[in-house]
């Protein structure tokens, strides 16, 4: 049985308040999630008054601010600020996205920002996300095929072959739906989670990928496979615009038909 | 390093809800109550059989008005059943996975399901 409360050690505490030292008079009250290993506490939440006349426009922006004026040791990853890498990925405003790519005048009032659901946080905004690379590994996201020497340097494929990879090739790896996925907080250590199965799907797809029959049979698993009940949360959240609900249901049917 | 014994972030707790996210808990949740109506519907006809005032005793129950709205729920718990089972079939077959789609094929779920109860009851009410 699914445990739908928070742990002991996981429940949240007040944190500090942080006024606002600039006398803005346009101010927005931010709530992020902390943690550190070397505090012995449980999490909490703090809450930092920015002025948002002096800042950036999306979350990320918002974060950077804190960090560099009003709490340095603030722990964030970030990398590319521009969606592409995937690194900012968070829980901004109930729902997982890029922070980087997120506007903040989206969000009226408070905003509150988690790091992604169910993972154990290693610090502040920062979750492990061991299990899933893990099993991104697990289903050998690389090109199988017994050409060799010269016939491997240069495998074509034709447009139409190649435009099934759309919609498929741009995940970023960014874990926004795989944790925010019900399914996968549930049975994360034996569902593989919309994200690699979305990658499952794209060498699946590949048209110069010849291990199709084998990457189908590992897939095609009670647990694996078949926890996805098309709830949409990933969808939903995906900040590349992607559909890995669509991908899941490929899948099924690949194996459903044969 | 192994971070087992670290916190787990927050989940449920902070996850905004979508209208697929709820038809789908509610749909587990409508499947099981279905699940059990129709067994105790059935214990309730195979009484006609075996035990004629009992099978009265609660057929007059079902015209009172808790009687009737329980009636009601079950209709529509079956409603809401049958037509997001349509929309699962839709999307075994491949289709109606764009966000607007399924978000427009959910809220036609809902409403539908009301709009199905009604026709149920009625056409009930005239047998």
């Amino acid at each position: 049985m699914a445990e739908f409360g928070l742990p002991t050690n996981s429940k949240i505490l007040k944190g500090t308040y942080y006024k606002d030292k600039t006398g803005s008079k346009n101010i927005k009250k931010v709530n992020v999630y902390r943690w550190s290993p070397d505090d012995n506490t449980n999490p909490r939440i703090d809450t930092f008054e920015v002025d948002m006349d002096n800042c950036g426009p999306k979350v990320l922006d918002i974060l950077f601010k804190i960090k560099n004026e009003i709490d340095s040791s603030l722990t964030f990853r970030r990398s590319c600020a521009h969606g592409v890498c995937g690194s900012c990925a968070m829980n901004v405003d109930g729902i997982n996205t890029l922070s980087c790519i997120k506007s903040h005048s989206d969000i009226k009032g408070e905003l509150n920002i988690y790091p992604l659901p169910h993972l154990r946080v290693v610090k502040d905004l920062i979750g492990d996300l061991s299990n899933l690379y893990k099993q991104y590994e697990s289903i050998q996201p690389w090109l199988k095929t017994s050409k060799t020497d010269t016939e491997k340097k240069e495998i074509t494929q034709s447009q139409k072959d190649r435009s099934k990879l759309d919609g498929y090739y741009e995940c970023i790896l960014c874990a926004c739906c795989s944790t925010s996925c019900p399914s996968y907080w549930w049975n994360g250590d034996k569902y593989l989670g919309p994200a690699v199965l979305l990658q499952a799907y794209r060498w699946i797809n590949d048209s110069r990928d010849e291990d199709k029959a084998e990457r189908l049979k590992k897939v095609a698993d009670e647990l694996k496979l078949y926890r996805c009940h098309t709830i949409m949360n990933c969808t939903n959240s995906c900040p590349k615009g992607l559909n890995p609900a669509k991908a899941i249901a490929s899948i099924k049917k690949m194996l459903a038909t044969g | 390093m192994n971070y087992n014994k670290n916190p787990l972030t927050p989940h449920l707790q902070v996850y905004k809800w979508h209208i697929s996210s709820l038809l789908s808990i509610t749909h587990r949740i409508v499947g099981v109550i279905n699940f059990l109506s129709i067994i105790l519907f059935c214990i309730w006809l195979i009484l006609y059989k075996i035990d004629q005032s009992s099978f009265q005793y609660i057929a007059n129950f079902f015209t009172t008005k808790t009687g009737k709205f329980l009636i009601l729920s079950i209709c529509w718990s079956y409603s809401f059943f049958i037509l997001n089972e349509i929309r699962h079939l839709a999307w075994d077959l491949g289709y109606g996975f764009e966000l607007k789609t399924s978000k427009i094929s959910g809220l036609a779920v809902f409403f539908g399901s009301f709009i199905l109860t009604i026709i149920i009851f009625f056409s009930g009410a005239n047998i």
